[in-house]
């Protein structure tokens, strides 16, 4: 019977499937990141500037830079994305893309985390670029199991990233969004921020406090809660008005 | 006659405080290990329970403003009214713990503040409902109410970790007193007297200003919306 054929036209579907969709975004957020470089460059030289900072506010000797090095990386990742996911959805705004990205297909959870993506692999070049100078700025030498930190840093960017993009968006029509975003993002990030800090610190020193990698578990809880939540709930931030 | 059923509810709640101040202070016997600065327990663990049951208010008008808010508008906006009033009085609840804390910590511990599971996370609580309110503040537009929700289901996703931190963790602030170990628990009848009648006095006032503050806000937003009304007849008068 003719009548039970599927009613999809190609022009409607276009033939993409949600992971599709989802690329389609990812890929478009890259291109423009690789024309400007706008984020990675402004983020790198804020999180260098930072860790200069606070190299030089304290001083610190081998140990103590094992005891706060975790910290200093975590936090001059957070204020350095900050700025950047500010500027991720704010590029949106001019010339209503955003409302045109709302009218597209596959829904709020597509872009999100498209832009989640994109900007979990900004961050993470600057990591992978700040790494090295951080370990040379505070001599360090870790006693714990390096390879663990492959591990915690990717969990803890993505906590940062995953939050930080969500509330950028939820941020951005307010009156002064550049001081709302740290304003709501932090204290959500806090408890990440705990997990991420304790676990690099105990990688460092190489105590051995925690021995079922416990807060590394509490990171990936973290991150899995609060990435669901987000993706269940960006329609309700996309189409607020 | 709304004045004075309103009048007597603020009586009664009055009373209700005075007779949990009095067990509190002069019935129940003092703690015998830390003497009467133990009797900070009684205002200290009501209003940390209290705490939750406001933020479960706030969390749960957030859910059904959500719901609420494309089928059938002006329910919506009354549930918002009880977002904020949840926030707002829970936050309050929370700031009291958060003083009487360290109050009772300085002569029983020695130390004001210290950096465990159950003090992080109930600070993490207090700011994360600061900054709800902060957020509800600086956004403005009619779009406030749906982001809220959204900020408010996020700050609700501490509140089980709150609750469980020193459940799970061994924690230097003290293991629960109810639904704890089977040993736990208040043993003194006069103790848990003055306890109850702490937990329903402070129940019931926060009620009665959750009340009034839903009510100012429902007057507010009458207020909000004669006002877009009337910019809205203005215009289409001025266009015609």
């Amino acid at each position: 019977m003719p009548a039970t054929t599927t009613n999809r036209s190609p022009e409607l579907n276009n033939g993409l499937s949600w992971p599709g969709l989802v690329w389609a975004h990812l890929r478009k957020d890259l291109r423009i990141e690789w024309r400007s470089r706008d984020a990675v460059n402004s983020m790198l030289f804020f999180a260098l500037l930072v860790v200069v900072l606070f190299s030089m506010a304290f001083d610190p000797t081998a140990a103590t830079s094992r005891e706060i090095a975790g910290g200093v990386l975590c936090v001059a990742t957070l204020f350095a994305s900050v700025s950047a996911l500010n500027q991720a959805w704010a590029r949106e705004i001019r010339h209503q893309v955003l409302d045109a990205l709302r009218m597209t297909q596959g829904g709020g959870a597509a872009i999100f985390l498209a832009k989640v993506l994109a900007n979990f692999l900004f961050v993470s070049v600057v990591q992978a670029v700040l790494g090295p100078v951080f370990f040379v700025f505070y001599n360090l030498h870790p006693l714990g199991d390096a390879r663990l930190l492959a591990l915690v840093i990717p969990l803890g960017t993505w906590a940062l990233v995953s939050n930080g993009t969500f509330f950028a968006a939820l941020s951005i029509r307010s009156r002064n969004r550049e001081l709302l975003l740290p304003l709501i993002l932090f204290p959500i990030f806090l408890p990440a921020l705990l997990a991420m800090v304790l676990s690099v610190k105990t990688i460092l020193t190489g105590d051995s406090s925690d021995p079922d990698l416990l807060w590394i578990k509490l990171l990936a809880g973290y991150d899995i809660i609060f990435t669901t939540v987000s993706l269940m709930l960006f329609d309700v931030v996309l189409q607020a008005e | 006659m709304k004045k004075l059923i309103f009048g007597l509810i603020v009586v009664c709640t009055l009373a209700l405080m005075a007779n949990g101040f009095y067990q509190a202070m002069y019935v129940a016997p003092a703690d015998a290990a830390q003497g009467d600065i133990g009797r900070i327990f009684y205002y200290h663990v009501p209003h940390g329970m209290l705490c939750y049951l406001f933020f479960s208010v706030n969390v749960i008008a957030s859910l059904c403003y959500l719901f609420w808010r494309r089928n059938s508008p002006a329910r919506a906006l009354a549930a918002d009214a009880w977002a904020v009033a949840g926030a707002e009085v829970g936050v309050v609840y929370c700031t009291v713990v958060l003083i009487t804390g360290p109050l009772w910590g300085r002569p029983v511990w020695g130390i004001w503040w210290t950096w465990d599971a159950r003090l992080t996370t109930t600070l993490v609580l207090w700011l994360i409902y600061v900054s709800y309110l902060l957020a509800r503040r600086f956004a403005a537009g009619s779009d406030v109410p749906a982001l809220a929700a959204v900020l408010s289901i996020f700050g609700a996703l501490d509140m089980p970790i709150n609750y469980l931190a020193n459940r799970l963790w061994r924690t230097q602030h003290p293991s629960p007193v109810f639904g704890g170990d089977p040993d736990a628990g208040l043993k003194d009848p006069q103790m848990l007297a003055a306890f109850g009648w702490n937990v329903l006095a402070w129940a019931v006032w926060g009620l009665v200003i959750l009340g009034i503050r839903v009510y100012v806000q429902r007057r507010q937003q009458a207020i909000d919306g004669a006002a877009a009304a009337a910019a809205l007849a203005e215009e289409s008068f001025t266009t015609n």
